[in-house]
């Protein structure tokens, strides 16, 4: 691999124009991605996933995106006609949703919906293409493949649910995948047997992982760089092993707030939130 | 209260089933729970999904009738149906503020139900006086819940349950639904009126962190039974016995890959 970003985004801006005007959701923000996990942390409201969103140009209308650079792997993605979209969603960047329950078809086989995420980029038989879906629900760990890909989504659980979201993503082989939550609806064991999964897949295959979460310490823990998202913009940037003697006063607010299992039961700090960061980002 | 045995504990569960479905469907959500809760006192209830413990808190506030064993609060045996004067004593605030507030009822209104249930008078000064408590200004009063976010919403449920001055909160997952900062303002606000108020709390929680910093003493559960019962300072020096509380404090400190090889599936009960 070359040090060429897989990702480069410049002054990113999605606003939606309302009843009392336009608002800005994302208001500039600039980021760039190679082989790695990239973990964006952030509040609701501020503009997280709308950004995981923009670089599959999936922002919901009326919203409207511009940005000075969004380019994935040489294709200038603000560009790209919806034909060029189609074969880049999916087969190159695809993305894991929060909810298994709202994102899998509730009337096809968990099995068949893999396969045809396969099929829709390959031109390959049905059995071979059979062949693979079991395959990779093995890879996600499951233990008995020939049963799940018969099931239908009701029929499994919410951790199983989300293996089969991962293994329906990365069936086609991405560069890039998006990972909007896609643990928040978890048990903390499951959670972290779901991320185990995840990380040695996108280390196995060298993929970049964009990881979009609320939690800082599952973050600081599990990525290699995190961006701190506050208002639509970027707070900070850092290490994820260096978050904890991270700068910036909203960062340190944030980490100050969680209560732990080894605080002292008193009083926990309060975020204090300086109008300033609302007109200064990265 | 009276006897020296009864008035230390305000809560006092003894031997708690509770069975949903009949035959081969029969599911035992909740099997063979005790614990006792002393007045003043925090207690947690945590576990995964399916644990059984808002099952057991919802036994214990009276919506779920379906349960055998002894339930005794503020030294009264209770039965599966409880009376009007049971909600004086004991209120619940929920899991999620989007749903438990009636979107087009007025802050006033949301107040004023309890009130005019159960006959208090002088509503306007207790309305005034509980939303100052719950650190929400008279401006609040006339809003409709869409007006208000997650944290607002969550206190105006706060507000909702201390209106009638009860002497014991059950609280399911009360700050998983909100951001962080958010979380730590309701923590705070549900510490001070403890202190304020000296009210006994049931938590029920998912996430070891809060209910470490919130709780004196906190039961286990998992598969509907209660595999540990310990104190904080015995969970704060990380010495739990049973190996799925070991389990799940790993789990809390955050992603460890060589870790999570080592868990165990604690899920089917032998």
């Amino acid at each position: 691999m070359t040090d060429k970003p897989l990702l480069t985004i410049e002054d990113l801006k999605v606003s939606f124009p309302t009843r009392k005007g336009l608002v800005e959701a994302v208001r500039g923000i600039s980021l760039s991605l190679g082989r790695e996990k990239l973990g964006i942390v952030g509040e609701s409201g501020s503009g997280k996933s709308l950004t995981g969103r923009s670089i599959l140009r999936l922002v919901p209308k009326p919203g409207v995106v511009t940005a000075g650079r969004l380019e994935f792997d040489g294709v200038d993605l603000q560009r790209a006609s919806e034909a060029q979209m189609r074969e880049i969603r999916g087969q190159r960047i695809s993305m894991v949703m929060q909810d298994p329950k709202f994102s899998l078809n509730p009337v096809m086989r968990v099995g068949e919906q893999i396969a045809e995420a396969y099929r829709t980029h390959q031109k390959v038989p049905q059995a071979e293409a059979r062949r693979r879906a079991l395959d990779m629900l093995a890879a996600v760990r499951i233990r008995d493949p020939e049963r799940v890909y018969r099931a239908y989504p009701h029929e499994v659980s919410g951790g199983m649910g989300q293996r089969i979201m991962i293994a329906m993503m990365l069936i086609p082989d991405p560069d890039l995948l998006i990972a909007d939550e896609p643990t928040s609806a978890l048990d903390v064991t499951v959670q972290l047997q779901v991320l185990a999964i995840l990380d040695d897949l996108v280390t196995q295959r060298g993929m970049g992982l964009v990881f979009i979460s609320h939690d800082l310490n599952l973050v600081a823990s599990f990525c290699d760089r995190v961006v701190i998202m506050y208002a639509g913009r970027v707070m900070e940037v850092c290490d994820a092993k260096n978050l904890a003697a991270a700068q910036h006063p909203y960062t340190r607010g944030l980490l100050n707030c969680l209560p732990s299992i080894d605080g002292d039961g008193r009083d926990l700090p309060v975020l204090k939130r300086d109008p300033a960061w609302m007109e200064h980002g990265l | 209260m009276n006897g020296a045995a009864q008035a230390s504990s305000m809560i006092d569960v003894r031997g708690l089933d509770v069975v949903f479905g009949k035959g081969a469907d029969e599911v035992r959500a909740v099997r063979d729970v005790s614990f006792r809760v002393p007045e003043g006192a925090t207690f947690g209830l945590v576990g995964e999904s399916g644990s059984g413990k808002s099952t057991v808190l919802r036994a214990l506030s009276g919506l779920n009738h379906d349960w055998t064993g002894q339930v005794v609060i503020a030294g009264q045996a209770q039965t599966p149906k409880r009376d009007k004067a049971f909600y004086k004593l004991v209120q619940m605030v929920f899991q999620d503020p989007y749903g438990s507030l009636h979107p087009r009822h007025t802050v006033d209104r949301i107040l004023m139900e309890p009130l005019s249930i159960h006959g208090f008078g002088d509503a306007e000064r207790r309305i005034e006086q509980v939303l100052g408590e719950v650190g929400l200004g008279p401006s609040f009063r006339f809003r409709y819940p869409h007006q208000l976010s997650g944290g607002q919403r969550q206190r105006v449920a706060v507000a909702r349950a201390l209106i009638l001055e009860p002497r014991i909160l059950l609280l399911d997952e009360p700050t998983s639904a909100l951001d962080v900062s958010v979380q730590a303002e309701v923590l705070n606000l549900l510490q001070r009126l403890k202190q304020e108020r000296g009210l006994t709390y049931i938590l029920v929680s998912h996430d070891l962190s809060v209910v470490a910093h919130m709780c004196d003493e906190l039961a286990v559960m998992n598969n509907g039974a209660v595999v540990e019962e310990l104190s904080v300072e015995r969970l704060k020096s990380h010495a739990p016995e049973h190996p799925y509380t070991r389990q799940l404090m790993v789990a809390s400190l955050g992603y460890d890959r060589a870790a999570i090889d080592r868990f165990e599936d604690f899920g089917v009960e032998g």
